[in-house]
């Protein structure tokens, strides 16, 4: 046990009196901490390390860092990255912000169904982005072609930065879409009231209301879109061209060539802009407090007719894009050969004498999101919960705060890569003292896959399972344990069916990523255990675009599936379980 | 207290184990066989295997010349393939380098051409067939850009195929590899990096694998790939406009090999798929794609491909290639990888 030393003065501090259930808390969280240590903490470590070494091991200190920087064959991706991510943030966050005052602030019809469509794209893997772009923008795409000749073509020149933004807005659209509609919702009537009181115009009203109100949420949106565009792989994969951006040089380096060390120093590189966009975006959203105080008056939005029509055309308009994006890939899957013969038929999703596994891939895929769903939902609220609800140890409890909000500042690429040093390594050599690693049989298995995804989405649901909890009133712990009642009799008889709605929806999110997921588990997967995502883009490196087309449609309609599934199951949870809600 | 830690450890081990639960957990004795051979050959040629041999469980990874290479140098120490099959051989003399390969004389060998085999008496490679250049052709496409088809790599460099062109990146693929071998081996270093700089004027984009180039120019979206032989024969079987064109001046070629891992167990099965992937029975399979196999077995040279193949392959000096393969692909590298920096 290595890091024994280090941890036992924190034994001797406990009091002497033995308490079994605070002892069992206290246990309870410091695994917690050791558990986000050992996931999180030590393998980025790693690669960091990795990254100030030579080829054979030895330390090389910024040597490898001096040549990227030197070598502009690779130093110009970071330039690239900054660009498109930067470009696409400002597109996404615009359009977003637009779609989601029109659901929270206008009057239009079917809110309902705008909705639900503008989240299609976080169903489906960030490659049927670019493949979808490439049968409407490549040179034998629909609009390029002007639908096979029928009408003029034009022709926007895809690969490159173009067809990179194009598919990285598409991507990161939902999300600005919906953590602006959050802070949309949020506002208090009276403001507005006392604005239109005092005589200010609606555009003034706009700027010093609504804009300053949403402030945080917009803050937070932008830094959301550019770090997903930033790290993202899956779509400059396919339309990149020989446009050259951080995550696929990652992927060139670790995949085509094999150069891990180069692999990890483009993964510093890739990690240095996220982690500071993370620390701003944290340092900003301290200072929020809260707009909804207990007297706040719900904004009801007023009758402008003018205004509804424009949103309601803007929504169409984006509902209309969004729609033909996904039926052009469901088209393109079951054309024969395009553009040369376009009879329908059902071969592409054959798969056979394809590679990447076909149909074993897919079912292994379902396995995975399953177990990460599982294993996920059960670690996060049960951290959570921990966290959130057990008294005393207030610094560890801080410390396993911290460490949980860690994971959404990593990169998939960047966790797949620093798990391979980690989990891969023989033996783990610590200030000169060889360890041997008692988790190297995890590698290529299953259960490093499962883990990856999720530490991978682990914030999110960390995050999704403390606002649950919060709106649980302390009492009920207060309550059972003066009742002598052990806190984990009180979180399964009512912390977990009182937040089943939350559990439900962070399996949900587990699931659904794990499904679509490329970048994490593209570095950990085995032959063995060959997955869907991962062949869809094996299928596009060796040119099999329809295929690789058809398995990224088996996988958004799992995900759509899963979604309505998910929809029924908690209209009934809700009956059953959130009566408490409206009767109080 | 070191019972607690101790306890901690395990719990986090448990943790980790109860999503683990699953993996195909085989124990019984299975071969691992690397190969860069194409996925829609591999089954047509496995099933014979495993109708001789059913007693085997082979297990496939398949991938693209250079990555296998790659991950063979990449697990030098700790090797986890029993046996490769079908990668060309300029990769496998690096492997030889490295001392990761056992000698082994499969049954038949002396029937194999001396030109397909390692030299020394107990071989550390032995060729199944060669592959070669050929430029895949978009009929369709090149009648309406009026552009003539290309016929020798002369014509690559013309204006007008600029970003007409679609090639496999060589630190990667195999085809590209050789291809870059052959243009340097037959005009000489100087003379070959100067064509290699106009030819880069030409090129749409770089491809990660070698059969992508002829798949792209299938689909119409680039109208040239360089590519293979066989990719645009099968193509054009499935019904893309495709026609394979190999170059005047001769194509570059590698020959596909098989070879034993040195590890400390060598298992029987290996040297039993060894023998198997040179029989005659594998062989006519694979003479029925590819035109040049180790040894004549009287099957008629596929469709497509010109009379006499053997006189299309240049003379190939595959210690050379293996030498300066390192080299030439940090050259290429250097020198091409960003083609956005080159606008």
């Amino acid at each position: 046990m290595p890091d024994n030393a280090i941890r036992t003065p924190l034994f001797f501090s406990l009091p002497e009196t033995f308490d079994g259930d605070k002892w069992i808390c206290r246990i309870l969280i410091l695994l917690v901490c050791v558990w986000l240590a050992t996931v999180v903490f030590l393998p980025v470590f790693g690669l960091l390390s990795k990254s100030l070494t030579d080829a054979d091991g030895n330390f090389a200190g910024l040597a490898n860092f001096v040549y990227y920087f030197q070598t502009p064959a690779l130093s110009g991706s970071l330039t690239n990255s900054l660009f498109v991510s930067g470009l696409t943030m400002l597109i996404s966050v615009s359009l977003g912000f637009f779609y989601a005052y029109a659901l929270t602030r206008t009057n239009i019809p079917a809110k309902g169904f705008f909705r639900g469509l503008a989240m299609m794209p976080l169903f489906a893997p960030t490659l049927l982005n670019g493949i979808a772009l490439v049968y409407l923008f490549g040179r034998q795409g629909l609009i390029t072609r002007g639908f096979f000749g029928t009408l003029p073509g034009w022709d926007i020149g895809l690969y490159g930065p173009v067809g990179i933004i194009i598919s990285e807005v598409i991507f990161t659209f939902p999300q600005a879409m919906l953590i602006l509609s959050v802070a949309l919702r949020m506002t208090d009537a009276r403001l507005y009231e006392a604005s239109y009181s005092l005589g200010a115009s609606k555009w003034r009203t706009f700027f010093t209301v609504t804009l300053p109100g949403i402030k945080y949420g917009l803050i937070s949106a932008v830094f959301v879109c550019f770090i997903l565009a930033f790290t993202d792989f899956g779509a400059p994969k396919v339309v990149g061209g020989n446009y050259n951006i951080l995550a696929t040089d990652i992927y060139k380096q670790v995949i085509g060539q094999q150069n891990f060390v180069m692999g990890a120093v483009v993964s510093v590189v890739l990690l240095i802009p996220t982690v500071i966009a993370f620390v701003a975006d944290r340092i900003a959203q301290r200072k929020q407090v809260s707009m909804i105080a207990a007297r706040s008056v719900p904004l009801i939005p007023e009758a402008d007719k003018v205004k509804d029509r424009l949103f309601l055309g803007y929504c169409s308009l984006m509902a209309f894009l969004i729609i033909a994006f996904f039926a052009t890939a469901l088209f393109a899957s079951l054309v024969k050969i395009w553009p040369y013969d376009l009879s329908l038929s059902l071969h592409h999703y054959n798969f056979r004498r394809m590679g990447g596994g076909g149909y074993a891939s897919f079912f292994n895929s379902i396995r995975m999101s399953f177990y990460s769903a599982l294993a996920g939902t059960a670690i996060t609220f049960a951290s959570a919960y921990l966290v959130e609800k057990t008294g005393g140890m207030r610094s560890l409890r801080q410390g396993a705060y911290f460490l949980s909000i860690l994971p959404l500042a990593l990169p998939g690429l960047v966790i797949g890569l620093a798990y391979i040093f980690f989990f891969n390594a023989p033996a783990w050599t610590v200030l000169g003292i060889t360890i041997p690693n008692p988790l190297n049989f995890l590698y290529a298995t299953m259960g490093i896959l499962v883990l990856s995804n999720v530490v991978h989405f682990y914030t999110v649901s960390f995050l999704t399972a403390t606002t649950a909890l919060k709106q649980l009133d302390q009492e009920f712990e207060t309550v059972s344990e003066s009742m002598g009642v052990p806190f984990y009799k009180t979180f399964f008889r009512v912390t977990v069916p009182v937040c089943l709605p939350a559990i439900l929806e962070i399996g949900m999110y587990y699931f659904v990523n794990s499904m679509a997921t490329v970048s994490a588990v593209i570095f950990l997967y085995s032959a063995d255990i060959p997955l869907a995502s991962v062949a869809v883009a094996n299928m596009d490196d060796a040119g099999d675009t329809a295929p690789a087309c058809a398995m990224s449609v088996l996988i958004v309609l799992t995900n759509v599936l899963v979604r309505i599934l998910y929809g029924i199951l908690t209209k009934g949870v809700h009956k059953k379980t959130q009566a408490w809600t409206s009767a109080g | 207290m070191k019972k607690i830690g101790k306890l901690t450890m395990t719990a986090v081990i448990g943790l980790i184990l109860t999503a683990l639960f699953s993996g195909p957990g085989a124990f019984a004795e299975e071969l691992l066989v690397y190969t860069a051979l194409e996925d829609d050959e591999i089954p047509r040629y496995l099933e014979l295997f495993k109708k001789e041999h059913p007693e085997i469980t082979v297990k496939i990874v398949r991938d693209s010349t250079g990555i296998v290479t790659a991950k063979l140098l990449a697990e030098k120490d700790n090797p986890r393939a029993d046996v490769v099959w079908g990668t060309a051989a300029t990769s496998l003399l690096v492997c030889d380098q490295n001392g990761m390969l056992e000698g082994y004389a499969p049954k038949g060998l002396e029937k194999v051409r001396p030109e397909f085999r390692d030299p020394r008496e107990i071989p550390h490679w032995v060729g199944i067939k060669a592959w070669m250049t050929g430029l895949c052709v978009n009929t369709v496409e090149i009648g309406a850009l009026k552009i003539p088809a290309p016929e020798s790599y002369a014509d690559l460099i013309k204006p007008e195929y600029k970003n007409q062109i679609v090639m496999p990146n060589p630190a990667s693929s195999g085809t590209g590899f050789l291809t870059v071998s052959a243009v340097l081996q037959m005009m000489g270093e100087e003379k070959g990096w100067d064509y290699l700089d106009k030819l880069h004027e030409n090129i749409a984009r770089y491809t990660h694998s070698g059969s992508k180039p002829c798949k792209l120019a299938g689909a119409g979206e680039v109208p040239i790939g360089i590519s293979f032989g066989y990719r645009g024969f099968i193509q054009k079987q499935k019904g893309e406009p495709v026609m394979t064109v190999f170059p005047k001046e001769g194509s570059g070629w590698d020959v596909e090999a098989n070879a034993m891992i040195k590890k400390a167990v060598i298992k029987e099965s290996a040297k039993i798929f060894l023998d198997w992937a040179i029989s005659e029975p594998v062989m006519k399979e694979y003479a029925k794609v590819y035109p040049v196999t180790a040894y004549a077995t009287g099957m008629p040279v596929p469709e497509g491909f010109p009379e006499n193949p053997e006189k299309q392959l240049i003379k190939n000096d595959f210690q050379w290639a293996a030498k300066n393969r390192a080299a030439i692909l940090e050259k290429w590298t250097q020198r091409y990888d960003t083609k956005s920096e080159a606008k």
